[in-house]
């Protein structure tokens, strides 16, 4: 076994330990969480993922988009096969191991060269809608910073990715051509032998370095890519499958009962009903978290939307359909989002310094705005919108909850409603006795 | 108008021994609010012509509890709901009909983990379902050829996936049946949900439903057809802001039906 091939074993060992390593961080972060059992209507929950993940089926609703994401996504599936054999090839020191597979061989190449030059455009296509078309939902504020050069960095390392797997395959089937030693004849390159002209002028010892740089190059770009994903919005990729998995199956405006909320009511209605006897605080990361009504903090948010928060990759077509948004309130369901996902991560910083989490002063709150939070219509058009199914009307219902039931925050209005519901048994100021008015008039 | 309206309580049903066929559920906008009381009898026209033994609660029905659950107040949504589910349990009801897509969603999703589970229908899922049966046999009337646009509710559309119900119903009126461009999945709201309705709007460009409202008249509409109390009042507004009340009417669909049966 050669040098090169220990050092390949090492960079795969290590990358795959440090991705292991990430991935529990994101899991234990989304497990920060409060407990919600979803494990009902199983065969649905399949279908659903194999239609919307696998399927890509809300992607499409956006033609343009969708079909460029559909050959990144079929890119980014099929062309890993060839990984396989990358990583094969690594550890043994042999040339194409696969080969031997014959014409299905050649026919696996040269699709991937196909998709390769596919995705190569399509993100190209992308990088000119995001920095000189500037579609409306890519120039938002809330992507100024990181979040605007994150997708330019995602969308820029898959066209290198591409560009060294196809130059790899020009100097490759320029060697296969000049019957260079190691370089045995096999696959085929419909794209690749168009570039190789440009290599023309090459030595054998060239097209080797080319070939072996570009290997390297594609090998340690997926290695680094992979350990990239879970500082990013790209993370979608993996939580995709899983988010959708576990997404609300109910009628879309449904908003859950609090059975905690039931107990209390059911006594007050009736004092024989003993009240329920109040929840032990939960333990997460060494802090004792209250059991609290709504949302302060990213511990008082189910799981699932914490899960939620990660799959988000920032498309933003929840806020251009969002009508609180469209007419210039401050509302941004993505941001919501990406608010959620920030604190999470801020506070599992945390964790990993201290090793256990200490109030730090701030919430969910010192991210969303009231303002934000009280122009929601609860419409579900983000719902409907999201590729993936993420349900931002919880978080702000949750939210909600807080400031109304543990902070007595709202809008002068509401409260006004609330009395009006509470004294006449409607949101207005008219009590019982003009209820069967309409029948006089 | 051609007679006077047939209206019974559930307590008078209970005091004959009787059992309606369907509880119509009037809701606090079809009780109190001046536009959509027109809507309230309008329907009840339609259940008469109908012959549709139906009751109503009466005094005894109070608010669903949606808009302080969507504005936070849980406590409060759940004293509403358990004393509904007493009242509607009580009486044994078993089917509801609602002219509010609000007061839908809440009776028939969130009412069932609080004890109260019935059929529940709103009144284009019935009105159609009467057309189906014969039992109301309603022609185009003044409406027929007349260019009607559809604005899907929320919590009727996307919330609960009732889209064709209303549409077949414009259709039996022999109307051009006008789609907006969001529409169904895609409709954009009126702005009045998530309890809005009792609120200012948070600061912005503009409001909701001028938004909407300018999206409908495009389309060049006789009529604007809502299924939605708030978002009759809604659109009713955005008209006007635009000052097209005049040639351009918002209807529900009970009252486009009522009118076009002559009832």
């Amino acid at each position: 076994m050669g040098i090169a091939s220990i050092v390949f074993i090492l960079l795969v060992g290590a990358s795959s330990w440090l991705f292991a390593r990430n991935i529990m961080r994101v899991r234990r972060n989304i497990l920060l969480g409060k407990e919600e059992v979803i494990d009902d209507r199983k065969g649905e929950r399949w279908a659903v993922m194999t239609r919307v993940a696998l399927g890509q089926s809300k992607m499409v609703v956006r033609p343009i988009a969708g079909f460029l994401h559909i050959i990144v996504y079929a890119g980014f599936v099929i062309i890993n096969i060839e990984v396989l054999e990358i990583i094969i090839d690594g550890i043994f020191g042999t040339h194409r191991v696969l080969s031997f597979m014959g014409g299905f061989y050649d026919f696996l190449i040269g699709s991937f060269e196909w998709l390769a030059l596919g995705v190569w455009v399509a993100c190209a296509i992308f990088l000119v809608r995001r920095n000189i078309i500037k579609l409306k939902r890519f120039i938002m504020k809330e992507l100024d910073g990181w979040p605007r050069t994150d997708a330019n960095l995602i969308l820029a390392t898959e066209i290198a990715l591409m560009t060294a797997f196809l130059l790899m395959n020009a100097a490759d089937w320029s060697l296969q051509q000049k019957g260079a030693e190691h370089y045995t004849v096999a696959g085929a390159f419909p794209v690749s032998s168009v570039l190789a002209g440009a290599l023309s002028n090459c030595s054998v010892a060239s097209l080797i370095a080319i070939e072996r740089i570009c290997w390297w190059f594609h090998i340690i770009g997926i290695l680094a890519f992979l350990n990239y994903l879970p500082y990013s919005k790209h993370l979608h990729i993996l939580l995709a499958f899983p988010n959708v998995w576990y997404s609300k199956l109910k009628p879309k405006t449904e908003i859950a009962n609090m059975e905690r909320v039931t107990g209390e009511v059911k006594s007050m209605l009736d004092p024989s009903v003993q009240p329920p006897a109040p929840a032990a605080p939960r333990t997460v990361a060494g802090h004792e978290v209250a059991d609290r009504f709504g949302a302060k903090d990213v511990f008082d948010l189910s799981w699932k939307s914490l899960m939620d928060a990660y799959s988000c990759t920032e498309c933003g077509r929840c806020t251009s359909e969002c009508p609180a948004n469209i007419t210039g309130k401050l509302l941004s369901p993505r941001k919501i989002m990406m608010d959620t996902r920030d604190r999470m991560e801020e506070v599992g910083k945390a964790i990993d310094t201290k090793g256990k989490w200490e109030d730090d002063g701030k919430s969910l709150h010192t991210r969303i705005t009231d303002e934000e939070l009280w122009a929601c219509t609860t419409c579900n058009a983000c719902t409907q919108a999201c590729p993936v199914n993420i349900d931002p009307v919880n978080i702000i219902v949750e939210m909600r909850r807080y400031l109304v039931m543990e902070e007595s925050k709202t809008r002068p209005a509401l409260t006004s409603m609330f009395n009006n519901v509470e004294n006449n048994g409607a949101p207005w100021a008219f009590g019982p006795d003009k209820r069967l008015d309409w029948t006089q008039q | 108008m051609s007679e006077a309206l047939q209206i019974r309580t559930m307590a008078e049903f209970a005091a004959a021994g009787e059992v309606p066929e369907v509880l119509f559920w009037v809701g606090c906008a079809g009780s109190f609010d001046d536009r959509a009381k027109k809507i309230t009898k309008a329907f009840v026209r339609i259940l008469n012509a109908a012959n549709v033994k139906f009751a109503i609660l009466g005094q005894e029905e109070t608010c669903t509890g949606d808009p302080a659950r969507r504005a936070g107040n849980e406590f409060l949504f759940q004293m509403q709901a358990l004393q509904n589910v007493t009242v509607l349990n009580g009486y044994g009801v078993k089917r509801i009909v609602t002219a509010c897509p609000h007061c839908f969603n809440t009776l028939k999703n969130e009412y069932p983990p609080l004890g109260g589970t019935y059929e529940v229908l709103h009144h284009t899922q019935f009105i159609n379902a009467l057309m189906k049966e014969g039992r109301i046999k309603v022609e185009g009337g003044s409406f027929k050829g007349k260019r009607i646009t559809f604005h899907d509710p929320c919590y009727l559309g996307r919330g609960n996936n009732e889209y064709e119900a209303p549409r077949e119903v414009l259709l039996k009126l022999d109307a051009a049946l006008v789609e907006l461009k969001r529409s169904k999945q895609n409709g954009l709201c009126c702005g009045a949900g998530g309890a809005q309705m009792f609120k200012e709007a948070e600061p912005g460009k503009r409001e909701v439903n001028v938004e909407r409202s300018e999206e409908a008249l495009g389309v060049e509409p006789n009529v604007i057809a809502a299924g939605c109390p708030f978002c009759n009042t809604m659109l009713t507004d955005g008209v006007k802001h635009f000052n097209r009340e005049g040639e351009v009417r918002v209807k529900d669909i009970a009252e486009l039906v009522a009118e076009a049966g002559d009832l």
